[in-house]
C-alpha cells in the first residue's frame, strides 16, 4: 500500500495514469470494431509509421506530436484505401508499411550526428516521456471517442456486423472507416510514448479479444473492454512501479495473463 | 408501372465490364430468381440494384421506393458466424435507426419480424450458437425491418441441408403471397429454389434473359 501512496506523490506517474487510463479506454473501444472487423494489424502498421516520424521530428527538431499526428493520419487512410481496392492484401499491404517505417526510423536515428536519442524508449516507451501536452491531448480525445461511441453506437454495431448491409440501408460506411482510421492514429500516436511504438497495438487487441471468450452480446463486449483494458492498464503501471520494470511491457503482460486465465476458463466451461 | 424497370444497363469495374445490355422489369407482388453460374455476374446485378455498384450506363427506376427501404440479405457466409452479438441486437440493425437510442417502433418492428419468421425465441441467443438455418432467418428478419416491399435475397439458402432449406423457401414464398413483398432471390439451387418464383433472370454471357418461370422451364427442356 506504501508503494502505491509513494507512487503517486511523484506528478510523472500521475500523468502516466491519466494518460494511460484514457488511451487504455479509447483504445478498447476501437479495439472491439478492429479486432472483429479483422484487422488488428493496422494499430500494429500504424505505431511504426509514428516511430518513424518521432524519429524524423526530433531530428527536425520539431514537436513530435504535432508532427505525427497527420502523417500517421494520411498513412491510415491510404491503408484503408488500398485494402478497400484490393489490389494488395490487407495483411501484406501492413506488414509492408509496418517493416517499411520501422526500418527508415532507425535508419534515420543512426545516420544523424549530434542527436542524442534513446530508440529503446521509442520502441519500448517511457513513463518520463509523457508531458503536459499528453495528457491535454488524452483529455480531448477521450470526450471526442466517447462522445463518437455513444452518438453513433448502433450504427457502428450495424457496421462492424455487416457492412455491405450497412451501406445498402444508408450508412455512409466510408466516413465511417475514415472517422476510426483518424481514432486509431491519434490514439496510437498519443499513447506510442507510453507504452512504445511495438506494444501500443496490445492496448487495442488484448481487451477486445478477452471480453469476446467471456461474452457473447456486442455491448456486454464493448463495456467489458472498456473496464478490462483501464483495469489492466493500472496494475501493470503499479507493477512497473514496484518492480522497476517497464510500463509498456508489464502492461502487456497483465493483458496476456489475463487472456490465458480466461482461455483456460472458457476451455473448462 | 413496374416497380423497378432496368433500362440498357452496364455494369463494370475499373474498366472491366461485367454485364451489358441489361433489360427486365420487376412487377409490384412478382416473385423473380436470378439465376446463372458462379462468376456470372449475379452479385454485381444485386449490387447495382442496392446502389453499391455505380452502373456504367443505363439506368434502374424504383418508380417511387427509396433505395435504403429496400431488404437485403446478404450471403450468410459474408457474415462472421462467431460474431458477438445477440439475435436482437442483429435484426434491430435493420430498422433504419436515425436516433441515439432505438424506438419503441423499432424494437416492436424487430420484434414483430422475429415473430413472422417463427424465431421469437432466439431473441436473447448470441448468433454464434445458432444452427446455419436459425442464421438465415436472422438476417432474413433484420432485413425485413428496413423494407415492407422489397427484399433482395443473395443464395440464402446456401450450407442448408435440406430441410432447412424448404423451411426457409416456403417463409420466403409466404412473405411474397401473405404479405405482399416483392422478392429478387438469386440461388444456385436449381432442383427447387430456381422455381418457386413466378419470374426467372437468367444471368449468361454479360446479359441476362427475364422471362417466366413456364417460360424458362420450356426453353431449357427444350435446349
Amino acid at each position: 500500500m506504501s508503494n502505491i501512496i509513494e507512487m503517486f506523490s511523484y506528478s510523472f506517474m500521475i500523468k502516466a495514469l491519466i494518460v494511460g487510463v484514457l488511451i487504455s479506454l479509447c483504445a478498447s473501444l476501437i479495439g472491439v470494431s478492429t479486432v472483429l472487423r479483422k484487422n488488428s494489424m493496422i494499430g500494429d502498421g500504424l505505431s511504426h509509421v509514428a516511430f518513424m516520424t518521432f524519429a524524423l521530428a526530433t531530428i527536425l527538431h520539431v514537436a513530435p506530436l504535432y508532427f505525427s499526428i497527420p502523417i500517421v493520419i494520411v498513412v491510415s487512410f491510404l491503408i484503408l484505401r488500398l485494402n478497400s481496392s484490393n489490389k494488395i492484401h490487407g495483411d501484406s499491404m501492413i506488414a509492408l508499411v509496418s517493416a517499411s517505417s520501422l526500418a527508415i526510423g532507425t535508419f534515420l536515428i543512426s545516420i544523424t550526428k549530434g542527436v542524442n536519442i534513446d530508440i529503446n524508449n521509442y520502441l519500448f516507451g517511457s513513463i518520463l516521456g509523457v508531458d503536459i501536452v499528453d495528457v491535454i491531448v488524452s483529455i480531448i480525445l477521450t470526450v471526442i471517442v466517447l462522445f463518437l461511441y455513444l452518438v453513433f453506437y448502433n450504427k457502428i454495431f450495424a457496421i462492424t456486423f455487416d457492412e455491405t448491409f450497412s451501406k445498402s440501408i444508408g450508412i455512409k460506411t466510408n466516413v465511417y472507416n475514415a472517422v476510426f482510421a483518424i481514432l486509431c492514429s491519434l490514439v496510437v500516436v498519443v499513447g506510442m510514448r507510453l507504452m512504445g511504438s511495438l506494444l501500443i497495438s496490445s492496448l487495442i487487441i488484448f481487451p477486445a479479444l478477452i471480453s469476446m471468450q467471456i461474452f457473447k452480446k456486442f455491448k456486454s463486449v464493448v463495456i467489458s473492454s472498456v473496464i478490462i483494458s483501464v483495469l489492466t492498464f493500472i496494475l501493470g503501471l503499479i507493477v512497473s512501479f514496484i518492480f522497476s520494470t517497464p510500463t509498456g511491457a508489464t502492461v502487456v503482460i497483465v493483458n496476456i495473463i489475463l487472456f490465458v486465465v480466461v482461455k483456460i476458463i472458457s476451455m473448462l466451461k | 408501372m413496374s416497380l423497378i424497370e432496368v433500362k440498357d444497363l452496364k455494369i463494370g469495374y475499373e474498366g472491366h465490364i461485367v454485364l451489358d445490355k441489361v433489360n427486365f422489369n420487376i412487377e409490384d407482388g412478382e416473385f423473380a430468381v436470378v439465376v446463372g453460374s458462379n462468376g456470372a455476374g449475379k452479385t454485381t446485378l444485386i449490387k447495382a440494384l442496392l446502389g453499391l455498384v455505380k452502373p456504367v450506363s443505363g439506368s434502374i427506376n424504383f418508380n417511387g421506393l427509396k433505395q435504403e427501404f429496400i431488404g437485403y440479405m446478404p450471403q450468410e457466409t459474408k457474415v462472421d458466424s462467431n460474431f458477438p452479438a445477440s439475435v436482437f441486437e442483429i435484426v434491430l440493425s435493420g430498422t433504419l435507426n436515425k436516433t441515439l437510442f432505438y424506438t419503441k417502433k423499432e424494437k416492436k418492428l424487430a420484434l414483430d419480424n422475429l415473430k413472422l419468421l417463427g424465431i421469437s425465441n432466439l431473441k436473447d441467443k448470441s448468433f454464434g450458437e445458432l444452427s446455419g438455418g436459425q442464421r438465415q432467418k436472422v438476417l432474413l428478419a433484420r432485413s425485413l425491418c428496413s423494407t415492407e416491399k422489397l427484399l433482395i435475397l443473395d443464395e440464402p439458402s446456401n450450407n442448408l441441408d435440406r430441410e432447412s432449406k424448404k423451411d426457409l423457401y416456403e417463409i420466403i414464398q409466404e412473405l411474397n403471397k401473405m404479405h405482399n413483398i416483392t422478392i429478387i432471390m438469386i440461388t444456385h439451387d436449381l432442383d427447387h429454389g430456381n422455381l418457386i418464383g413466378n419470374k426467372i433472370i437468367s444471368v449468361t454471357d454479360g446479359t441476362v434473359i427475364s422471362e417466366s418461370t413456364e417460360d424458362f422451364v420450356r426453353r431449357v427442356h427444350h435446349e
